[in-house]
């Protein structure tokens, strides 16, 4: 297939990393693979983006070691990296904010490498814009930003207060969003009862895990904290960092124990 | 005198075709739990690769998978890869297997507890006990212990009985049932060490396997290194995965000429 029809696509991933395993790596690859496969999309970044220390969730360590080990833990892979803007946010960042962000900073980067071929793109995305009509994806130049996660971020969607309205309809609706099914969650469900998703459930990229990983990172912080190994569900040099700084202790779980989850406290604040 | 631990070495079995983040999980996960029971101290971990002699469908050449065995394994202190159930001409017996091992701790210990003796030539009383050898699994090993003709009853007394068990369930597997099912493990139910593995993590290598085949990414699954070595030797294709395919499993083919002792009375 003539690799000038390719949209590139960059992913984005959010969250807290708290700490990074496997399962989030396994994630990127995954994605990657799915949309290859369609072919349509050559995945051409990854970016991994830690939540700030403001988020206050429970449990949640300081951001320069979440960074840190995300780092350690992208050293082998020649295509994922890790973005620290969010992090240094002094406020907590709404997600949609974070996507426009990286999406303006892709544009930005693509206009510098590519000043040559605008004329003959442009034409295409006229095109390519005609076919889709209402839910037209944020594309500019055949590049696309996509948001990836995991089916329970999809699924907290539905959490009073976590997510304003506008801001999935920005994310799924004008950017896009690869979903990597869990066992036990049936994200196409959720996509068929909710009208808004099933509105836009062609930008919605479900990915079918073939291998059951759940490494949850609460379970890892857990065995940490009871002197348990959790080598081989981290790569090593993040188990090594863990080690040396001695994170994730029954005190570092206690870490915003009782505070309000930034998202809730802003959508609920009377304005 | 405190009670000492006793040293313990745990002897994995099986195709490692290839090994994965998912076996060397097997170890640790035993390793912190025979150390939970206060009586036990982990002293070392074997993978010991079976024989192309096996027969099953889609193993790969023996010296492949204990070279990704070996580098998966470089950066642990404590497993190491062992080649001589692989080098042996026929299948091996899992139990012959931990004989083996074990005759091997045990001149091991007596060459070190011989350089450590007091001037009457006793060995020296902080000497720690000579080191166990028990079998290291996951629960659909236990379920094999079912499969007609596949072990001999004398061979499944002397694995539980006279060595033990070291199960890691996984998924939803549920080991207690295959113990109960069987009157042999039940028997010595005390010598089977049951470990719940709490992460949902059903990475199988026949999943890696078939990755490999459609040019997906097995990042994350299986080592770095092992992932070069695979590529660079071109491993894990569809032919590949044919070798052996109507072969009748060594193990069931030994066992119908032989038969079992218990069978005579």
């Amino acid at each position: 297939m003539d690799g000038q029809h390719l949209t590139k696509v960059v992913l984005l991933a959010c969250g807290s990393f708290n700490p990074i395993t496997n399962m989030h790596l396994r994630m990127f690859e995954l994605a990657r693979d799915h949309l290859e496969d369609t072919g349509q999309y050559r995945v051409v970044k990854g970016i991994i983006s830690p939540v700030g220390d403001a988020y206050k969730k429970k449990g949640l360590i300081e951001a320069r070691h979440r960074l840190e080990m995300a780092r350690l833990s992208t050293d082998s892979s020649d295509w994922i990296t890790v973005d620290p803007w969010e992090s240094l946010q002094p406020e907590w960042v709404e997600t949609a904010k974070v996507v426009r962000h990286y999406y303006k900073e892709m544009l930005e980067a693509e206009q510098n490498t590519d000043d040559l071929d605008t004329v003959k793109y442009a034409k295409k995305r006229r095109i390519e814009e005609n076919h889709f009509g209402a839910s037209s994806h944020q594309k500019k130049d055949g590049l696309q930003l996509m948001f990836l996660c995991g089916a329970d971020v999809l699924e907290s969607f539905g959490v009073p207060n976590l997510w304003k309205q506008e801001d999935i309809d920005e994310i799924v609706g004008r950017y896009g969003m690869v979903c990597i099914t869990r066992s036990g969650s049936d994200p196409h469900k959720f996509i068929h009862q909710s009208d808004k998703l099933w509105q836009y459930r062609q930008n919605i990229h479900m990915v079918r895990e073939w291998v059951t990983n759940e490494i949850s990172a609460t379970q890892v912080r857990r065995s940490l904290r009871r002197g348990r190994s959790v080598r081989y569900l981290l790569p090593d040099g993040v188990v090594h960092y863990i080690q040396e700084h001695a994170l994730y202790s029954a005190e570092s779980e206690q870490r915003n124990a009782g505070v309000v989850l930034a998202p809730i406290q802003k959508n609920t604040e009377v304005s | 005198m405190a009670t000492s631990r006793i040293p313990l070495v745990l002897l994995a079995c099986g195709s490692f075709n290839p090994i994965t983040n998912q076996h060397m999980r097997l170890f640790e996960l035993a390793r912190d739990h025979m150390h939970s029971t206060g009586q036990y101290q982990v002293v070392g971990g074997i993978v010991s690769p079976v024989s192309d002699g096996y027969g099953k469908q889609g193993l790969v050449l023996a010296q492949h998978r204990i070279a990704m065995a070996k580098l998966a394994l470089q950066s642990s202190d404590w497993v190491t890869v062992d080649e001589w159930e692989s080098q042996q001409a026929d299948w091996t017996e899992t139990v012959v297997t931990m004989r083996y091992h074990c005759g091997r701790i045990l001149k091991e210990y007596e060459r070190s507890t011989g350089e450590h003796k007091d001037s009457s030539g006793n060995p020296s009383p902080l000497s720690s006990p000579c080191p166990q050898l028990k079998l290291l699994c996951g629960a659909d090993f236990l379920d094999t212990f079912q499969v007609p003709d596949l072990w001999l009853d004398d061979h499944v007394e002397e694995v539980a009985g006279h060595f033990g068990l070291i199960c890691v369930s996984r998924g939803g597997l549920h080991p207690e049932q295959a113990v109960a099912a069987s009157d042999t493990l039940s028997r010595h139910s005390h010598n089977i060490f049951l470990v719940r593995e709490w992460v949902r993590n059903e990475t199988s290598a026949t999943e890696v396997r078939r990755a490999l085949r459609r040019g997906l990414s097995v990042k994350y699954l299986i080592p770095d290194s092992v992932i070069e070595y695979i590529h660079q030797h071109n491993l894990y294709t569809e032919d590949s995965e044919r070798r052996n395919k109507g072969t009748v499993l060594r193990p069931l083919a030994k066992q119908a000429t032989q038969p079992g002792k218990s069978l005579d009375d």
